[in-house]
């Protein structure tokens, strides 16, 4: 390609990240540092029960253990240097912690939220989606609460959970992703402070999207979020969740565990645009995101399927992942994720087919620009007992200019003879021929950018909620495609 | 005379670092109709795409003026906005993004540069619409994605149909007719007679006298080793069919 053209797709790719500001605010925190003290600080912090305790104190100890035995995953194909966890903040919490209604609310953060397009107060809440908004360390503020507990559907921050509904929280947590599932989940489930928690009862379709947005704000602080959302029998949900997070020249550290289970019959619709603080253009500073996302189909006929946007963040390390345990139940996985600048993404999923007939689909989209590296890993296992399983992988990637990386890293295991399995893949630059054709139509050439990633991320974007998509097509500096026909 | 609404003078221009335009001169005047022949590697194509803009090729000396103003001083996107339209050879598959929606966003960018109010979506249908029957294109194809899966007439109508809808002060048409069959040829051709008027004019890139029983030129340029060799009018397509190109080439070398 053309020197100047190569320059262009730079300039498209360097906008400014517009979500860089920080909120002026007390806050309450943990000195750094990560030991059996720290976590009985912030188990004293919620109120936690006992039995809590002791499960983030196992964690706690695996971790500590894990990382004595250098246990820290080094498989992925993303480098930076090591991280020392003594030196993370684990808690902070914008004052005061504990919130009765909205008027208690800081307005410093009822507007930070506003500058980030998400209305709290009952004046400039989102239409149809209940949002529960996560600033660094704790839950602020859950709006159409009320309206959704008619129906039954509990949704609440997870603190607040551990108290209205213990039952079902020690009954599902790490269910999913058990404390000692790897070295990133150890340390969540030992420090994790607050996220979201759904549970829609059986045969209740939420009315609603449900939504989390999570700011990290606090400097020298790490995020630990904890995400659990329960559909009953024959239940349905669309779960969105937002992230951004201040400009900041040191890299934070994220490190979330989401568990979804579904029941029989039940459908979980989970979709993310991830927007993290990237970095500068030299790698200095960004959002380090290493997160275990896993949903359980339990039931039969039950579905799970996760949407990713990812455009934000140093580094992306996150796997969503479906077990397919009952009989005919279906995971999918539709993903775009962009690099650019020094990026590195390593991300993908794993279909783990146990039950009869089970099905899954795969759509990887990755774009990289700059020097992004990007990586998609995948793996599709068929247990012996997965009998007429089926799997359906496609993953293309796209180039835009000649610095950036695309690399595919595919692993299928098939115990059952009976399974079908297709895994296909494309790499393609954006080509001279495709950005002249639209220039002489009359297009810019950053409308022409847009308009062929837009295309490109089609099939993925098209599985998000309305009003994400917009988001998200904003995001990757697109255009409204598809607004005709 | 009117004015000349597309002027060559000596251009010489390089594609791929290669030289292959050296000297074209040539008046284009309002609702003129110009055919350009000559055999492959002569630099048709060369000549339809230092018109458009295309970055690998560069006019390395002489200049093209287009309604007075310096064409090489204009990006492909200002010239396509100033009414030159090409209608490529080989039309290129964006796969994703609708026809609707990717000829919508190039009108409304030319209509915007005009000073005339955007077209929204329905407005938008109905113009495509009554187009669409003028190359008598099935609009199931605007649903699809630009050019993908399409046949060879198919992307040829379609780029008929795209000048139809954008309506160019000067259609260069770069090889249409290459491919198609003999219905295909009747409808671009037709497609192209309706959009003849006195406000367009039209270059017809073509290797083969056929397309020219359809569309009837004003004049005819052969390209001959980088420059225009001969010069006349319709009854030169004729002579070239019957003879070949070969009796040119002791014309067209240096």
């Amino acid at each position: 390609m053309a020197e100047s053209e190569n320059q262009n797709l730079e300039r498209l790719a360097n906008r400014e990240y517009q979500y860089g500001f920080v909120t002026q605010i007390d806050e309450d925190r943990v000195p750094p540092g990560l030991d059996e003290n720290i976590v009985r600080v912030i188990s004293a912090k919620k109120g936690e029960p006992e039995w809590l305790l002791e499960w983030r104190l196992k964690a706690l100890r695996r971790f500590l253990e894990l990382a004595a035995e250098g246990h820290e995953p080094t498989w992925a194909n993303v480098t930076y240097p090591k991280i020392d966890y003594q030196k993370i903040v684990y808690y902070a919490a914008p004052k005061p912690k504990t919130l009765a209604s909205l008027d208690e609310v800081d307005p410093e953060l009822l507007r930070t939220y506003e500058r980030l397009g998400i209305g709290l107060t009952e004046q400039k809440r989102l239409h149809g989606i209940a949002v529960d908004a996560v600033f660094d360390s704790v839950s602020v503020a859950t709006t159409f609460k009320e309206e959704l507990e008619r129906q039954g559907i509990i949704f609440c921050s997870f603190s607040e959970a551990v108290k209205r509904c213990p039952d079902l929280i020690r009954e599902y947590l790490g269910s999913v992703v058990p404390y000692s599932d790897n070295f990133f989940a150890a340390l969540n489930s030992a420090v994790f402070t607050d996220g979201s928690f759904a549970y829609v009862p059986k045969g209740v379709r939420c009315p609603m999207e449900l939504s989390t947005y999570f700011r990290i704000n606090a400097a020298g602080t790490g995020q630990f979020e904890r995400t659990l959302l329960i559909a009953d029998e024959g239940a349905y949900v669309s779960y969105l969740e937002g992230c951004t997070a201040p400009m900041r020249d040191e890299n934070q550290l994220h490190a979330a565990v989401v568990e979804l289970v579904a029941l029989d019959d039940a459908e979980i619709k989970y979709s993310t645009v991830q927007n993290w603080y990237p970095g500068d253009k030299n790698g200095v500073g960004g959002i380090y995101n290493f997160v275990t996302k896993r949903g359980a189909c339990r039931g039969r006929r039950s579905k799970i399927s996760w949407t990713q946007v990812e455009t934000g963040s140093a580094i992306t390390w996150k796997y969503p992942s479906c077990i397919l345990q009952g009989d005919d139940s279906v995971g999918a996985f539709y993903s775009v994720a962009m690099t650019n600048n020094r990026q590195q993404a390593d991300t993908g999923t794993k279909m783990i087919h146990i039950g009869k007939n089970t099905r899954s689909t795969i759509v990887s989209k990755g774009i990289s620009a700059g020097r992004g590296q990007q990586s998609y890993r995948g793996l599709v296992r068929i247990g012996p007992k997965a009998v007429g399983a089926r799997n359906h992988s496609r993953c293309d990637s796209l180039l835009l200019g000649d610095t950036c990386g695309a690399h595919t890293f595919p692993y299928i295991e098939v115990k059952n003879p009976t399974a079908t399995v297709e895994h296909e893949a494309t790499t393609s630059k954006i080509g001279e021929d495709q950005l002249f054709y639209c220039r002489q139509r009359g297009l810019s050439e950053e409308d022409a950018v847009s308009m062929i990633v837009n295309g490109f991320c089609k099939e993925v974007l098209r599985e998000l909620p309305m009003e994400f998509a917009v988001e998200a097509q904003n995001l990757l500096g697109l255009s409204l495609e598809g607004s005709v026909g | 005379m009117a004015d000349a609404l597309l002027e060559l003078r000596d251009v010489h221009a390089t594609a791929g670092g290669a030289a292959i335009l050296h000297g074209v001169d040539l008046v284009v005047r309002p609702g003129e109709v110009h055919a350009v022949m000559g055999p492959n590697g002569s630099g048709k194509s060369t000549l339809a795409n230092v018109l458009a803009g295309r970055p690998s090729v560069q006019i390395t000396r002489g200049e093209m003026l287009f309604d007075g103003r310096d064409l090489a001083a204009l990006s492909p996107e200002e010239r396509a906005r100033e009414g030159i339209f090409l209608a490529f050879q080989y039309p290129v598959e964006i796969p994703g993004v609708a026809n609707m929606y990717f000829l919508k966003a190039a009108l409304n960018a030319i209509r915007k540069h005009r000073g005339q109010p955007e077209l929204d979506a329905m407005e938008f249908l109905q113009l495509a619409r009554r187009k669409m029957k003028l190359v008598e294109m099935d609009e199931k194809l605007m649903q699809r994605s630009v050019n993908e899966g399409f046949s060879g007439g198919e992307k040829k109508r379609n780029e008929i149909l795209q000048m139809a809808i954008l309506e160019p002060r000067l259609a260069v048409l770069d090889e249409t007719d290459s491919g198609l069959d003999i219905d295909a040829l009747r409808v671009v051709a037709g497609g192209v007679n309706a959009l003849r008027g006195p406000e367009r004019s039209m270059i017809v890139i073509t290797h083969y006298q056929r397309l020219l029983d359809y569309v009837e030129p004003d004049f005819v340029h052969v390209l001959a080793g980088g420059r225009i060799a001969r010069s006349g009018g319709k009854e030169l397509a004729l002579e070239l069919e019957e003879k070949g190109y070969g009796w040119l080439d002791a014309a067209g070398k240096r």
